[in-house]
């Protein structure tokens, strides 16, 4: 096998050492190894967006990216939000307007409004929409979720 | 009076712990020493097993263990039929042929598994995979579902004399008679393309043998816990309470995961208790597209025939149904597509004939809409092509046939999946198409704005379609109700969710009855271990007859609660009520007993046993229905198609439903939202396309469209009725997949009303830009 790879990555503000193997996906690194299995895995072709994560700051998909790749870099995913009795501004507002269904989507949606209600903290609907017309889901009809992402903008606003 | 929880638009509390990311899914499951699954896939789509050489994958550091058909020795065999054959139906033919685990001697679909690589780690089993040799003697590939059957065809299953899986027959009255008295008979060829059920999570296996206690723990994504852990055990010779499966946070179902009997619940307990160490499968999305069932495909010769005023006096259908290389879920599909060619409007006469077709094409099964979908888009065709022919309008000439509401409960004649005849329970259909047409304005669309628009040279046009959505049919479902002594309360059921909010509508039933906040109820689901008796998530049934027995069980332990609180507090039970987790002297509230402390009282300790006594404040009950129920509605549609491009545009979607009592107004829209989208992508970007080889073109989501954000009109504009069920105290009906039934109908109608080109007619459910180019194109040549 492969020799392995020491890398040095921020995840939620800790900081891990590992050595992984150069083929070891970002998403299997977040999930298996560090175990924080809130990234979900819809189709490791860089499609769905399901395992959307930020790096940096920017929302990137971490099937299609390797570990080795995020060495000193700097991740958030979803359990950098908020927690079950301290919901995230765009947590409330996924379940405030029902824009979750079966759950397995909705971090990678989650991650990719964050990011950009940075950068456009008063989208119009048309604007919402297209924000996360990357990401797939096949519960909602997205129409509860492009909602859900402008109560966020105001929610974030009025924070 | 408690304050009612039914029929409110309560937050899901199910919803925190999803989106902290902070629930377990079936890959989040991590057992210590855990093994890891890859299975190797046949590429061929047909033909015979020469040589299947493992061995210099079996020498790969990591890998633990290969098995071929061969290793599996006599645990080998076919799985059971899912779903028995319709013995119901006089006449009918089936033969079955269920699924096999792993493919042995010959293989008959590209995607078909050959052999099981475990290994330390998925990345090594994976690996493995590369190293597997599989000759193959190639057969021809079967894939043209009328071809299939005539004769010289290659034999998928070589015992048969032909491909015809399936023939079943239904006549209501005498279509001969119909055309003999018929004005008119509107023939036409119509085709259904095949769709995959996209849950965003694939399937998932994990299985754990305690050698010590002999038991199997299983962790499954399948909707249907009991059936498939009957068949686990079934399969390895234990005790149904031997093996203990349950059901982890489900991303989404959509159908196929309602199978069994298949490699990942026969092979892989097998192996854990072969290898005695856990061992877990998670399947990727390109097995998924290849391997894992999908529905529709069926090709219909229908008819329908009419007086010259349009009334309908008969409909005649030969369908070819696609079954894939195995029929294990019977006549599922097929039966529902004619239950639902003739359920909006009054057909007389009707012949209806399936000829289901095995082909060397991976499984169908159950997908949302499951042949609902194909059974309303043959009616809502014909309707269409005989109202041009007749020179009708297309609401005019269903406001003809329509059902009325004094017409129910109406017996159909026509036997349905539930292998008993179909029962229209109750509705208002012309008030559903009425308030559809006025929403979306269509008097004023045809006569004003739709003729302003095409002066402008604009194509936008306009459809209207009804649809009926059979729902929660048998066999059954139960649940237990028990109170603890914290005053909280568990509702037990073995019932499967992937996202349609059971933890909240189920707790909202039971809150009713028990004057507890639905907060205060965990409801289990999916747990054999917990409870024992049921069937699985399918035909959109699990609020109707879960949430009846839930009901029933609830009844039941508020009788016992005001039984015993009434000895308690000394006051007859009329004079008490439940509420906020007491039971309480109506005019005194501060005279009551806690249900915690009922609950404690219900577990008699020594001394206090009286005769007859069964202990816990709980109590279980069960319901099956003697038919479904049946929601319907009416879906409106505008749409406009860029003249260049030839792309279309939903400018508007209305749609009318009523699915009886609403048990959670926010949920049951969003089971509406979901299905539109399904039911657009079927329409026009989803597509399951096999090659002349038999090579799935479309096996990942570059070449397979998946609808997003962009694809969908800006609102769902959804008008409610509520016809409560006769069928269930609570007047439930399904709505799981009412959304996406009409929509390729409708969508087609009104793009053909959008590019008003005469002769043009869309025969087909799906649709892309070069193929509607290519319509148009024909239809000005013509």
């Amino acid at each position: 096998m492969a020799n392995k790879v020491k890398i040095n990555v921020t995840v939620n503000g800790t900081q891990y050492e590992r050595e992984v193997e150069p083929r070891l996906l970002l998403s299997d690194f977040i999930r298996k190894d560090l175990g924080l299995t809130g990234t979900h895995v819809g189709c490791e072709h860089g499609l769905c967006g399901a395992c959307t994560i930020l790096m940096n700051g920017q929302a990137v998909r971490s099937c299609t990216h390797f570990a080795v790749m995020a060495d000193g870099a700097d991740i958030k995913t979803v359990e950098s939000l908020g927690t079950m009795d301290n919901l995230h501004p765009i947590q409330e507002a996924f379940m405030e307007k029902h824009a979750l269904q079966c759950g397995f989507c909705t971090p990678g949606f989650l991650m990719t409004a964050v990011e950009y209600l940075e950068g456009n903290p008063n989208p119009t609907d048309e604007e919402a929409r297209e924000a996360i017309d990357g990401n797939f889901c096949r519960c909602t009809g997205y129409e509860n979720i492009v909602e859900a992402v402008k109560l966020a903008a105001k929610k974030m606003a009025d924070h | 009076m408690a304050e009612k929880n039914v029929q409110k638009s309560l937050k899901r509390n199910e919803d925190p712990r999803l989106l902290v990311g902070k629930t377990t899914f079936i890959d989040d499951i991590d057992l210590p020493g855990m093994l890891h699954v890859a299975i190797k896939r046949s590429d061929y789509s047909h033909g015979r097993i020469v040589k299947l050489d493992v061995e210099e994958a079996r020498k790969l550091p990591g890998v633990v263990a290969i098995y071929t058909a061969e290793d599996l020795g006599d645990y080998w065999r076919p799985g059971p039929l899912q779903v028995p054959p319709p013995t119901a139906i006089k006449g009918s033919v089936f033969h079955a042929r269920p699924l096999e685990c792993i493919a042995k001697n010959k293989v008959r679909f590209s995607g078909e598994p050959v052999a099981v690589v475990v290994a330390e780690s998925r990345y090594i089993a994976e690996d493995a995979l590369d190293h597997i040799i599989l000759d193959v003697e190639t057969l021809d590939y079967v894939g043209d579902l009328e071809k299939a059957i005539e004769p010289g065809a290659a034999l998928i299953h070589e015992d048969l004399d032909s491909n015809l899986a399936a023939d079943v027959v239904q006549e209501v009255g005498s279509w001969e008679k119909a055309v003999a008295e018929a004005d008119l008979v509107v023939k036409r060829r119509l085709e259904v393309n095949r769709v995959a059920g996209g849950a965003m999570e694939n399937r998932g296996f994990v299985a754990q043998w305690d050698e010590n206690l002999q038991v199997l723990n299983c962790w499954a994504t399948t909707q249907g816990p009991i059936p498939m852990r009957n068949s686990i055990a079934n399969y390895l010779g234990l005790m149904e309470n031997q093996v203990r499966l349950m059901n982890p946070a489900i991303g989404g179902g959509f159908g196929p995961k309602i199978m069994s009997s298949q490699i990942d619940d026969v092979v892989i307990p097998w192996i854990a208790i072969k290898l005695k160490r856990p061992v877990k499968w998670f399947e990727d999305r390109r097995e998924n597209f290849l391997g894992t069932t999908s529905e529709r495909d069926q090709v219909h010769y229908a008819e329908i025939a009419l007086k010259k005023d349009g009334t309908i006096l008969g409909v005649k259908d030969v369908m070819y149904h696609n079954t894939g290389a195995y029929n294990p879920y019977g006549m599922t599909v097929p039966l529902n597509t004619q239950t639902h060619t003739v359920s909006n409007y009054r057909v007389p006469n009707f012949f209806t004939e399936i000829k289901m077709v095995f082909t060397n094409q991976m499984v169908v099964t159950p997908v949302r809409g499951a042949g609902r979908s194909q059974g309303v888009f043959v009616m809502e065709r014909l309707l269409d092509a005989a109202a041009k022919e007749l020179g009708m309008d297309v609401v005019e000439i269903r406001r003809k046939n329509i059902l009325s509401p004094e017409e129910f409960p109406l017996r159909t004649g026509v036997i349905g999946q539930d292998f008993v005849e179909g029962v229209l329970d109750n509705g208002n259909y012309p008030a559903a198409l009425e308030k559809t047409v006025e929403t979306i304005g269509y008097e004023k669309f045809k006569s004003e704005i739709q003729p302003k628009l095409r002066a402008e040279g604009k194509n936008v046009g306009i459809g209207i379609c009804m649809f009926t959505e059979g729902t929660a049919v048998g066999p059954y479902e139960g649940a237990k109700v028990m109170v603890g002594v914290t005053g909280k309360v568990t509702v037990f059921t073995a019932y499967s969710n992937q996202g349609q909010g059971h933890y909240t509508t189920f707790a909202q039933v039971a809150a009713d009855q028990l004057g507890v906040n639905v907060k205060d109820i965990n409801v289990v689901i999916g747990d054999t271990g917990q409870w024992q008796w049921g069937v699985g998530a399918f035909a959109s049934r699990g609020m109707t007859l879960v949430g009846t027995a839930i009901h029933n069980a609830s009844l039941k332990v508020r009788q016992k609660a005001l039984g015993l609180a009434s000895k308690v507090l000394n006051t007859p039970e009329d004079e008490l009520e439940m509420q906020d987790g007491v039971v309480r002297v109506a005019d005194m509230p501060e005279k009551f007993v806690t249900l915690g402390e009922l609950a404690q009282r219900s577990n008699p300790t020594r001394g206090t046993v009286e005769e007859g006594m069964e202990p816990g404040l709980e109590a279980a009950s069960y319901y099956g229905p003697p038919h479904g129920a049946t929601g319907y509605g009416c879906l409106g549609m505008i749409i406009s198609v860029d003249a260049e491009t030839a792309k279309p545009k939903i400018e508007r979607l209305v749609m009318t439903d009523d699915c009886g009592t609403p048990v959670n107004p926010m949920i049951v829209d969003g089971q509406l939202h979901g299905g539109l989208q399904m039911g657009i992508g079927e329409a026009f970007y989803e597509n399951l396309v096999y090659d002349d080889y038999g090579q799935l073109l479309s096996a990942s989501f570059m070449d397979y469209l998946f609808p997003q954000a962009s694809d969908m009109p800006d609102k769902f504009e959804i008008n409610h009725m509520v016809t409560p069920s006769p069928l269930n105290p609570l007047g439930i009906k399904g709505v799981g997949e009412a959304g996406v039934i009409a929509t390729p109908a409708c969508f087609m109608q009104a793009l053909e009303d959008a590019l008003n080109i005469k002769g043009m007619e869309i025969v087909e459910s799906s649709i892309s830009p070069s193929k509607l180019y290519h319509y148009m194109e024909k239809a000005k040549s013509a």
